[in-house]
């Protein structure tokens, strides 16, 4: 067990490591969230009860698009660096690779939403910063990794895969997505844990299936 | 070797194809034969009983007589689901080609039916909700469904044909077919979260048995319509086949002739393309 959760890490860290030295996937989700939230701004004239009633929608529409952009690069990388095959090659079960990129993805989509969050509040006039939309943004980022990591290896090798993989991801990703907004809405209105359980239960359900049937799907994604 | 073998080499080999198509048909016609005329005779029988012989619903009219295509289409729908499941389940296990040939039939079919159903749901909606879209439960799992189901068969049109893409694909199929309770349960929160008007539906006497009949109509249909699909998938995979033979030959002057309306498998004879 703590070896294969050494393993997972240094898997991982090999890609925050990357990540520290380029700066390609945080900037890229950070940019893109807060551009597709500023242009909202403009495309909604925003009074504070409106802030309320759309506020919780965009901010999940922006960080799902965003994310989107981030996820593509995770497996892109190591197919533009033929590094793919190598990662096949190293003596680890394929669980343990799922789980390192999975991992990857979520410091990077959580580092993210740390930026977007506060511009969010700044800009929707609505408060966000809270723990219970904190505990969501973390469900909500465990899940968006789980799917997107095992579909960004599945439409690694797809020509035009910037396209499949939104495509793949937005879809399956809904029931997710409905969850964050409708919990997010519930907690700016002044909702309290009890009054969007149920969002949080099908989140919490989300996340668990998505990474056991994402982590056993994947061994027949990485397979040559 | 000269262009002109090449060409007489494959006129052989689409020669002996069709040769082997017709024996092919002529073992068979009778039981599709049959099932066709099943089929028509059902769907007739649903007609004269959608149209002449169940009574005018008192409060909605006419329009009500949607139900008895809406509900049978998207019934077929969720088996079209039901169907790729457990063909990409039986393909990652068997590795078998039919698996996903059968998964595809199933997956095509299954966003028309998933269409029709959308667009006879909208078009009952309007005159009896007032709008064209509600967040009905059933109603937003299918749009979600279809979504997916097209961006499965949007990737198999993008990958080169070959092993990775049957398997990627059934990967494909299966997360969409996990995701479905877990999209109709969110769905069901959403349309409690939304209230909109609800029509009360009692499905008894000759409503019930019409819809009943119906659903029969159409999963016959289904399997029929499906069946073909199928049949015609095998057909597009001997032809790819052969386009690959003839493409391997030293001389390929006339392997590159696209043919209109197929995957791109046909299209321009890439012999390494399911490496």
């Amino acid at each position: 067990m703590g070896a294969s959760l050494a393993t997972i890490w240094t898997l991982a860290r090999k890609d925050l490591l990357l990540e520290l030295r380029s700066r390609d996937i945080v900037l890229a989700i950070i940019v893109f969230a807060l551009l597709v939230i500023a242009i909202f701004t403009f495309a909604i004239e925003l009074t504070p009860s409106r802030s309320r009633d759309v506020g919780p929608g965009v901010l999940w529409a922006a960080v799902a698009f965003a994310g989107v952009l981030g996820l593509n690069r995770s497996f892109a990388v190591e197919a533009e660096g033929d590094t793919l095959d190598g990662l096949m090659l190293t003596p680890v079960s394929r669980e343990l690779i799922f789980f390192g990129k999975l991992l990857g993805n979520f410091i990077f989509i959580t580092i993210a939403e740390i930026v977007i969050f506060p511009v969010f509040e700044a800009l929707f006039n609505i408060s966000v910063l809270q723990v219970e939309t904190i505990v969501i943004a973390l469900l909500a980022s465990i899940g968006f990794s789980a799917v997107g990591t095992a579909f960004a290896a599945v439409s690694v090798r797809v020509r035009s895969r910037e396209i499949m993989l939104p495509l793949l991801f937005l879809p399956t990703s809904v029931p997710l997505i409905m969850a964050a907004v409708e919990s997010t809405s519930a907690v700016v209105n002044g909702g309290s844990w009890s009054d969007f359980s149920d969002w949080l239960q099908l989140a919490i359900a989300f996340d668990v299936i998505f990474v056991i049937a994402s982590a056993v799907l994947f061994q027949f994604v990485l397979e040559e | 070797m000269e262009p002109g073998s090449a060409r007489d080499r494959l006129h052989i080999l689409f020669d002996d194809a069709r040769a082997e198509q017709k024996r092919a048909m002529a073992a068979l016609p009778k039981i599709r034969l049959a099932w066709l005329g099943i089929t028509a005779g059902l769907m007739a029988l649903t007609l004269w009983m959608v149209f002449l012989w169940v009574p005018t619903e008192i409060n909605q009219g006419n329009i009500q007589r949607s139900l008895y295509f809406h509900v049978p289409v998207a019934w077929t729908a969720m088996v079209a689901i039901a169907l790729v499941a457990v063909a990409s389940v039986a393909y990652l296990k068997t590795r078998d080609e039919k698996w996903d040939r059968l998964a595809v039939a199933g997956a095509e079919t299954g966003v028309i039916f998933a269409a029709l159903m959308l667009i006879t749901g909208m078009v009952w909606a309007k005159p009896v909700w007032g709008v064209w879209w509600t967040g009905e439960a059933k109603l937003t799992t299918t749009l979600i469904l279809f979504f997916i189901y097209v961006a499965y068969l949007m990737f198999r049109a993008y990958f080169p044909p070959g092993e990775q893409r049957r398997r990627l694909a059934a990967i494909i199929g299966l997360i969409g077919a996990i995701d479905t309770p877990i999209i109709y349960y969110g769905a069901q929160l959403w349309e409690r979260a939304h209230p909109s008007a609800v029509v009360g539906r009692s499905v008894d006497g000759p409503v019930g048995l019409t819809l009943l009949v119906a659903t029969v109509a159409f999963s016959v249909l289904f399997v029929y319509v499906a069946g073909e699909r199928y049949r015609l998938r095998r057909q597009e995979d001997e032809v790819a086949a052969l386009r690959r033979a003839i493409s391997l030959q030293p001389s390929r002057s006339v392997s590159s002739t696209p043919s209109p309306g197929t995957t791109p498998e046909s299209v321009g004879g890439a012999p390494a393309g399911g490496a």
